[in-house]
C-alpha cells in the first residue's frame, strides 16, 4: 500500500518499510549523514541527519527513524541547521582537518557536510595532536581526522568479519582501536581495506595513494580482479597511466563492494621494471632482444619442421589461467586448428 | 560452482570441506562468517584448524587425505539412520543401490578409524546436515590434489545429492576455483579433450562445427596429453616444442628438481609472460604479453559468471596482447583469422560457437557479468544449475566410492604428512605479489608445524629447519601454530627458497592427472 511524508511540505510517496533518510534520498533532498552508509544501514550516532517532526519534541536522526503514513518532516528548519551546526563544528574542532593536504580533499563527507552548512572554518580551537598509525602495510590511520563515526568498526565486525577495531577507552578519549590497542601492523588486521573504503573522512587512508592524485583528477574504471577465481569487481581509480587506488563497487555481482588485501592492494605489479618489454631469443650465453618478425617466424618455422618430422603431436601448449578468455581461446584454436593438436591443456585441475 | 556467492549470505547451512577460503578465496569467507553471524550453522572438515574451523559449529579434523572414508561414514549413518532424502533420490537419481553397497562397507567406526574424526561428530554431522536443508557445500584444492581427487569430488556429489541439496538455492556443490580465470580457460576448451563450452573433439559433429567455423578441412579428433604428460614427454622426446602460457611450471609443478629435468630437456620452449620467471630460463624465445590493465577481455568466476577486464594503459615497451601473438603465429602458419579485438573474438567466435554462451555480448556485460548458461540474448544468466533436479546427464548418477589412501604415507624414516597451499598475503609463485609490495607482510616461506611436535623436537617459533622428502630438501623458517596437527607440516609454493614442491610427490590422480600435492612423507630436522 502507498504511503505518503510530507519533505518540507512536498507530499512524498513510499512503499514499505523505510527510513526517512531513505526516502529523502530517493527523492533528491539532501540530509547530511556521516555515521549512517547504506551498506551498514542506521547507526545513530553522529546526529548530523537529524530533522524536525510534527509532533515530536526532540530533533529525529533520520537514518533511524521509520517513516509513517501520513509524517510531516522538516530537512532545514532553522533548528536542524543549528543543531547539525553544532555537530559538524564539534567533529571540526575535535582534531585536525587540514583539507589542503588531506588525500581525501573533494571526496570528504565532513567536508561536503561543512560545506553545506556554510561553516568557513571550525568555531572552537583545535585538540592537541595525536600520532599518526603507519605501522601497517597498506592503510595509514590518523587519529586526528577521525569523527568516531562507527563505519570502520562496523564494516570490520559485520561486514568482512575480520574483528580487528572496535572502540576503546571512553568519554573523551574514546578511539578507534586495533585489537587491544595496539599498532595497526602489529595487529591482526589482514589490510583488507574495508575500513578506508567507508571512512567518511581522512582517518584511514590508503598509502600506496598518498600524494598521487586529487579525487577529482581520477577517472573510474570497472575492471575484474587479477587474483582468486571469486571474481571481485573493483574499480580503479586512474589518473593517466597510473592506478591510484582501487575500491569494491557497492552492490555489484559478486562482491558486492567487499575486497581483499591482494585485490585492493597488489595491482602495481604491472608498472615494475623487471617487466619483460622485448622479445627475446636464447643463445649459447642467454637471452638476446629480437624483433617481433625475428621471434614470431623463428617460432612458425620450428613447429612447421616439427609437424613436418614428427607429427603434431610433438607440439603441446600450456595454457594461462590467469589471462583472458579470449586469450585460451585463440591459443586453443591455434594448437587445434592450425598446428592440429589436441595437445592443449592448463592448471584446471590445481 | 553449481551455486552463487549470493546465495552465501541466505544460506542455512554450510558444509566446508578442503577449503580455508579465509585466506584462498577471502571475499567468499565474509558472505559465510555473515551467514554464521545471521544464525546458519557452520561444519567444516579440514586437517588444520582455519579461522573458519575456529567459527564451526563442528569441525572435523580430518586426516590428510581421508576423505571418502569419513564422507562414506557420513552417508553410511544417512542410510542406516533413514535421514536421507528418499523423494529426491527416487525422482531424480540413479544407481542407488550401487552407492549403498559400498557406503555399507564404511560403518562410522571404521571411517573414524581412518579419518581420525571421532564415531560421535560423524553421526553428529550426518543428523545436523539431514535437519537443516538446504546445506552448500563447498570444497577447494583439499578435495581435488590428491591422487583420488576426482573419487573425492564424486563424494561429495554422492553427499549433496543423498541430501536432495541439488538444483536448489542455497545448496549445490561450490568447488571455489583458484585462480580468476581457471573456470574460463577450461571453458574456453583449453582442455585435451574439449573444444569450446565442454564440445568433445571426440564427436564428429562438434568436430565438423569448428572446423567450418576456423576455414579448415579437418581437426584432430582424438584426446590430447594433460599436463603431466606433456612433460614426459620432453624427457623422452616425444614432446619436440613446447608452448608455455603464463604458467610458472617450474615452481609450480610437484617435484621441482624432476620438472627442471623435464624442462631442460625440451627441444623447444615457447613462452608468453609479462615476467622473467624460473621457467622462461628454460625458454629458447620468450614472447612479452600486456597484462591485466593492458588489454580488454572477459575473466569467467566460479559461479560461472563472465565479467569484463578494461584496458587502462598500454603494455610497456613493445609487449602485445597475447590473442594477438597467437593469431600472428597462425598467420605466419598460412591461417589468417578474422578477429582483430578481444570483442570480436568473443562476440563473433565464442558465443557464436557454444550454445551456453550465446545471450552473453560485451554489450550485455558492461556492469555485472552474466552467469552460463545463457542459451538467449534475452536470457538473465543461470544462477543455480540443476534447477528441481534436473542434473545435465537427465538422472544424477550416484558411484559407490572405495577410499584409497595417498601413494605416499608416513613411515619410520619419513614420519610427517606434508600438505600444502596458498596463503593470504601471497598468489602462487608471487611474480605479482612480490612486486606488489606484499612481501611487506609475508617475506619468507615457513613450515607450519604443531606445538606438540615443535616441543618434542626442541624447535623454537621461526627457528630454520631441515624438511625432507624422498625428492628433495629445504631450509625454512619452522612456524609454530596450533592450527596444525601433531605429525602434520604444511607449507605453501610462494617462495623458490622453502618452496614445498622441491618435497610433493608427482603423482597424480589417473583420470584428472592432478597432482597430489596434498599429501606426501617428509621428515624435519633440527639444525644444529
Amino acid at each position: 500500500m502507498k504511503k505518503t511524508i510530507f519533505i518540507d511540505g512536498m507530499a512524498v510517496a513510499f512503499d514499505g518499510e523505510k527510513t526517512v533518510l531513505q526516502i529523502a534520498r530517493e527523492n533528491g533532498i539532501y540530509i547530511p549523514t556521516l555515521c549512517y552508509h547504506p551498506k551498514l544501514g542506521p547507526a545513530g550516532m553522529c546526529r548530523v541527519c537529524v530533522v524536525e517532526v510534527d509532533g515530536m519534541r526532540a530533533l529525529q536522526t533520520s537514518c533511524s527513524l521509520m517513516a509513517t503514513d501520513g509524517m510531516r518532516i522538516q530537512t532545514a528548519s532553522p533548528g536542524v541547521i543549528e543543531a547539525r551546526k553544532m555537530v559538524v563544528n564539534l567533529l571540526l574542532a575535535n582534531g585536525n582537518h587540514d583539507c589542503l593536504s588531506c588525500e581525501v580533499n573533494g571526496d570528504c563527507e565532513l567536508q561536503d557536510a561543512a560545506y553545506h552548512l556554510g561553516i568557513e572554518r571550525p568555531a572552537f580551537l583545535v585538540e592537541e595532536q595525536a600520532e599518526r598509525d603507519t605501522s601497517a602495510a597498506f592503510i595509514m590511520r590518523d587519529p586526528n581526522k577521525c569523527i568516531l563515526c562507527g563505519r570502520c568498526i562496523e564494516g570490520c565486525n559485520r561486514m568482512v568479519v575480520n574483528e580487528v577495531l572496535d572502540f576503546g577507552l571512553r568519554g573523551g578519549h574514546t578511539k578507534v582501536i586495533c585489537d587491544a590497542d595496539v599498532p595497526m601492523g602489529q595487529s591482526t588486521c589482514v589490510q583488507c581495506g574495508e575500513c578506508v573504503q567507508l571512512c567518511p573522512v581522512g582517518a584511514l587512508i590508503d598509502k600506496k595513494g598518498i600524494g598521487q592524485a586529487r579525487a577529482w583528477e581520477v577517472e573510474k574504471v570497472r575492471t575484474t580482479c587479477p587474483y582468486c577465481g571469486v571474481g571481485c569487481q573493483l574499480e580503479l581509480h586512474v589518473k593517466g597511466d597510473q592506478i591510484i587506488r582501487v575500491t569494491g563497487i557497492d552492490g555489484a555481482q559478486p562482491n558486492q563492494g567487499h575486497l581483499c588485501v591482494k585485490g585492493r592492494y597488489g595491482y602495481d605489479f604491472i608498472y615494475s621494471d623487471d617487466r619483460l618489454t622485448t622479445p627475446l631469443i636464447r643463445e649459447a650465453d642467454g637471452f638476446r632482444e629480437a624483433t617481433w618478425d625475428e621471434a614470431l617466424d623463428l617460432v612458425a618455422d620450428k613447429f612447421s619442421q616439427i609437424i613436418a618430422e614428427s607429427g603434431p603431436d610433438a607440439i603441446a601448449g600450456v595454457s594461462c589461467a590467469r589471462s583472458t578468455n579470449e586469450d585460451s581461446y585463440n591459443m586453443q584454436k591455434l594448437m587445434r586448428g592450425v598446428i592440429g593438436t589436441n595437445n592443449i591443456d592448463h592448471c584446471a585441475r590445481t | 560452482m553449481t551455486n552463487s556467492f549470493s546465495e552465501f549470505e541466505k544460506a542455512k547451512l554450510f558444509f566446508l570441506i578442503g577449503t580455508n577460503m579465509t585466506e584462498a578465496h577471502p571475499v567468499a569467507s565474509y558472505f559465510v562468517k555473515r551467514a554464521v553471524l545471521k544464525g546458519a550453522t557452520l561444519i567444516v572438515a579440514d586437517p588444520r584448524k582455519h579461522a573458519l574451523a575456529r567459527k564451526a559449529d563442528i569441525f572435523a579434523q580430518l586426516k590428510v587425505g581421508s576423505d571418502v572414508a569419513f564422507l562414506n561414514g557420513i552417508m553410511y549413518v544417512l542410510i542406516t539412520e533413514d535421514l536421507y532424502d528418499k523423494a529426491f533420490v527416487e525422482a531424480n537419481c540413479v544407481d542407488f543401490d550401487d552407492l549403498k553397497a559400498k557406503v555399507m562397507e564404511y560403518p562410522p567406526e571404521r571411517a573414524s578409524e581412518i579419518s581420525g574424526v571421532p564415531v560421535e561428530t560423524i553421526r553428529e554431522i550426518a543428523r545436523t546436515m539431514a535437519s537443516i536443508k538446504p546445506g552448500m557445500l563447498c570444497y577447494t584444492l583439499g578435495i581435488t590434489e590428491h591422487t583420488c581427487g576426482k573419487n573425492n569430488v564424486m563424494s561429495v556429489a554422492n553427499l549433496q545429492m543423498l541430501l536432495g541439496n541439488m538444483g536448489v538455492e542455497s545448496g549445490g556443490v561450490n568447488p571455489l576455483r583458484g585462480q580468476n580465470n581457471v573456470q574460463g580457460a577450461c571453458d574456453m576448451g583449453a582442455l585435451p579433450g574439449t573444444y569450446p563450452g565442454y564440445q568433445s573433439v571426440t564427436n564428429p559433429e562438434s568436430n565438423a562445427k569448428f572446423a567450418e567455423a576456423w576455414g579448415v578441412d579437418s581437426l584432430p579428433d582424438k584426446f590430447g596429453l594433460m599436463i603431466p604428460d606433456m612433460m614426459a614427454g620432453l624427457a623422452t622426446g616425444k614432446v619436440r616444442g613446447f608452448y608455455i602460457f603464463g604458467e610458472n611450471l617450474a615452481n609450480s609443478e610437484p617435484n621441482i628438481a624432476h620438472v627442471e629435468h623435464e624442462l631442460a630437456s625440451a627441444e623447444f620452449i615457447v613462452c608468453n609472460d609479462i615476467f622473467p620467471t624460473e621457467t622462461t630460463r628454460f625458454a629458447h624465445v620468450i614472447l612479452p604479453s600486456a597484462a591485466w590493465c593492458e588489454d580488454d577481455g572477459t575473466y569467467t568466476n566460479s559461479e560461472r559468471r563472465v565479467n569484463r577486464v578494461r584496458k587502462i594503459k598500454d603494455a610497456p615497451g613493445q609487449a602485445k596482447p597475447n590473442w594477438w601473438i597467437f593469431k600472428e603465429i597462425a598467420r605466419r602458419m598460412g591461417q589468417e583469422w578474422p578477429s582483430n579485438s578481444p570483442q570480436e573474438i568473443w562476440d563473433n567466435e565464442v558465443s557464436m560457437l557454444v550454445p551456453a554462451y550465446a545471450g552473453i555480448k560485451y554489450a550485455r556485460i558492461e556492469q555485472d557479468g552474466l552467469q552460463w548458461p545463457c542459451p538467449s540474448i534475452d536470457h538473465p544468466g543461470t544462477k543455480f544449475l540443476h534447477k528441481d533436479g534436473k542434473f545435465a546427464r537427465g538422472q544424477g548418477l550416484f558411484k559407490g566410492i572405495e577410499w584409497t589412501p595417498p601413494a605416499e604415507v608416513e613411515d619410520e624414516e619419513y614420519p610427517f604428512v606434508l600438505s600444502t597451499g596458498r596463503r593470504l598475503f601471497h598468489y602462487h609463485t608471487r611474480t605479482q605479489t612480490m612486486r606488489a609490495g606484499l612481501d611487506q607482510i609475508l617475506p619468507e616461506e615457513t613450515a607450519d608445524i604443531s606445538p606438540v611436535d615443535a616441543t618434542r623436537l626442541d624447535i623454537a617459533d621461526s627457528e630454520t629447519i631441515k624438511v625432507s622428502s624422498r625428492r628433495g630438501s629445504v631450509k625454512v623458517k619452522a612456524r609454530v601454530t596450533d592450527q596444525i596437527p601433531a605429525g602434520l607440516v604444511w607449507m605453501a609454493f610462494h617462495f623458490r627458497d622453502g618452496n614445498a614442491n622441491w618435497l610433493t610427490n608427482n603423482v597424480f590422480d589417473p583420470d584428472t592427472k592432478t597432482a597430489e600435492y596434498k599429501a606426501c612423507a617428509v621428515k624435519i630436522e633440527k639444525i644444529v
